[in-house]
């Protein structure tokens, strides 16, 4: 039995070889134990979450290939496209440049929870709606401009991944009318 | 009397079984942790909330980012079989030659940032001076001098002779990397037919 060893009785004369002894073979383990357990923590802690995470990402086949014939047509009301900026931000519309579907005129957003989120969660929910088919919901086209830092392109992704938006691609390429909107974003 | 007996009795426990078992679990762990070696290239990731966790083996890992005021390119393959199978394919390419030595020194190095004319004076060095500064200017990977190209193209076929399965790409970029220097790199995977690939991030909180 590991127990404290007070010595309280070893002001005593008598019995005072014979019980320092006794008390060497016992030693406290408490704080050893404390210690030991506290380390096992640290070391399981470290090993399992100092894993880096990783996000997945699949970019569509890039053979020269497929110039005209295999383009495919999409229906406008359900692509939202998202025009990363520099300083972080944001422009996006609904549909086409000039004819945009309602409320999805060509406007600036923020990254997070108060800003394309909401936007984006509405269209999540009303496109389908909207294309009567439930195959056919949300195309986000995201397009990065050479203003734009790899945070703003995870951070678009991450919100792609929250709001579970079913299709969406990274485009490089920018239309001349577009390129007006990132002009005046980035100027 | 006899109460106080038996609560003076109660208080102690004995405490030598459990401290053992303490002390195995702890070894394991301490044993089992591998140490994680400093960073050649340091970034900061950006954080997401998506949780995937990046594989053990068969991975390799471009690491963009900013070292000294100037863009860098650092790479580097799991696995030391894997990593001495891509030196060789890239010494028959470069038309070098590396010791069986040289080769197990390359293996045990995570990543590097040296064109393949330093290579050598890289292993030879030694651990603690592969990490000061101005030592790994970075792979090459401009339109005149792509090594990077050729080191993602023999290590993918390191992979396959080795473990025979097709390698992973993880690019671990800097947040505050701009665009096109991703791109770059993302480009040059998907010349390779290389369309899925990984983005190391770190974690974010939940409310985001």
């Amino acid at each position: 039995m590991a127990e404290l060893n007070t010595g309280d009785s070893g002001g005593k004369g008598k019995g005072g070889k014979v019980r320092s002894k006794k008390s060497g073979a016992k030693v406290d383990l408490t704080a050893m134990v404390d210690l030991a357990f506290l380390l096992i923590t640290f070391f399981m802690l470290t090993t399992t979450l100092s894993k880096p995470q990783s996000m997945d990402l699949g970019l569509p086949d890039k053979s020269k290939d497929d110039t005209d014939s295999t383009k495919i047509n999409v229906d406008q009301r359900r692509t939202v496209t998202i025009i990363l900026g520099k300083d972080n931000k944001i422009k996006w519309f609904h549909g086409l440049l000039d004819s945009p579907e309602p409320n999805g005129a060509p406007q600036s957003s923020t990254y997070g929870k108060e800003g394309i989120r909401k936007e984006l969660l509405k269209r999540v929910v009303s496109v389908p709606q909207v294309t009567g088919d439930k195959e056919k919901g949300l195309i986000v086209i995201i397009k990065p401009t050479k203003k734009a830092t790899y945070r703003n392109l995870v951070d678009i992704l991450d919100e792609m991944a929250i709001c579970k938006v079913p299709t969406y691609a990274i485009v490089n390429d920018i239309p001349p009318a577009e390129q007006k909107l990132v002009d005046e974003m980035n100027k | 009397m006899a109460k106080v007996k038996m609560s003076k009795k109660s208080t102690s426990i004995d405490m030598t079984a459990m401290c053992d078992v303490a002390f195995l679990l702890l070894t394991f762990f301490i044993l089992t942790a591998t140490a994680k070696a400093p960073e050649p290239l340091p970034v900061d990731t950006p954080s997401s909330t998506v949780q995937t966790k990046l594989p053990d083996s068969d991975l390799a890992m471009i690491v963009v980012g900013k070292k000294e005021g100037k863009e860098k390119v650092f790479f580097g393959v799991k696995g030391r079989e894997v990593r001495k199978a891509a030196l060789e394919y890239m010494a028959q390419k470069y038309k070098m030659e590396f010791t069986d030595a040289e080769l197990e020194q390359f293996s045990l190095i995570d990543e590097f940032g040296v064109p393949m004319e330093g290579l050598k004076q890289l292993i030879a060095m030694k651990n603690s001076d592969r990490n000061r500064a101005g030592v790994q200017p970075g792979v090459p990977c401009d339109s005149i001098n792509n090594q990077l190209n050729d080191w993602i193209l023999y290590s993918r076929k390191a992979n396959i002779d080795v473990n025979q399965k097709e390698l992973q790409f993880a690019i671990k970029g800097d947040a505050k990397e701009m665009y096109p220097e991703i791109k770059k790199i993302m480009d040059m995977l998907q010349d390779q037919k290389i369309n899925n690939f990984n983005l190391v991030t770190g974690l974010r909180g939940k409310n985001y």
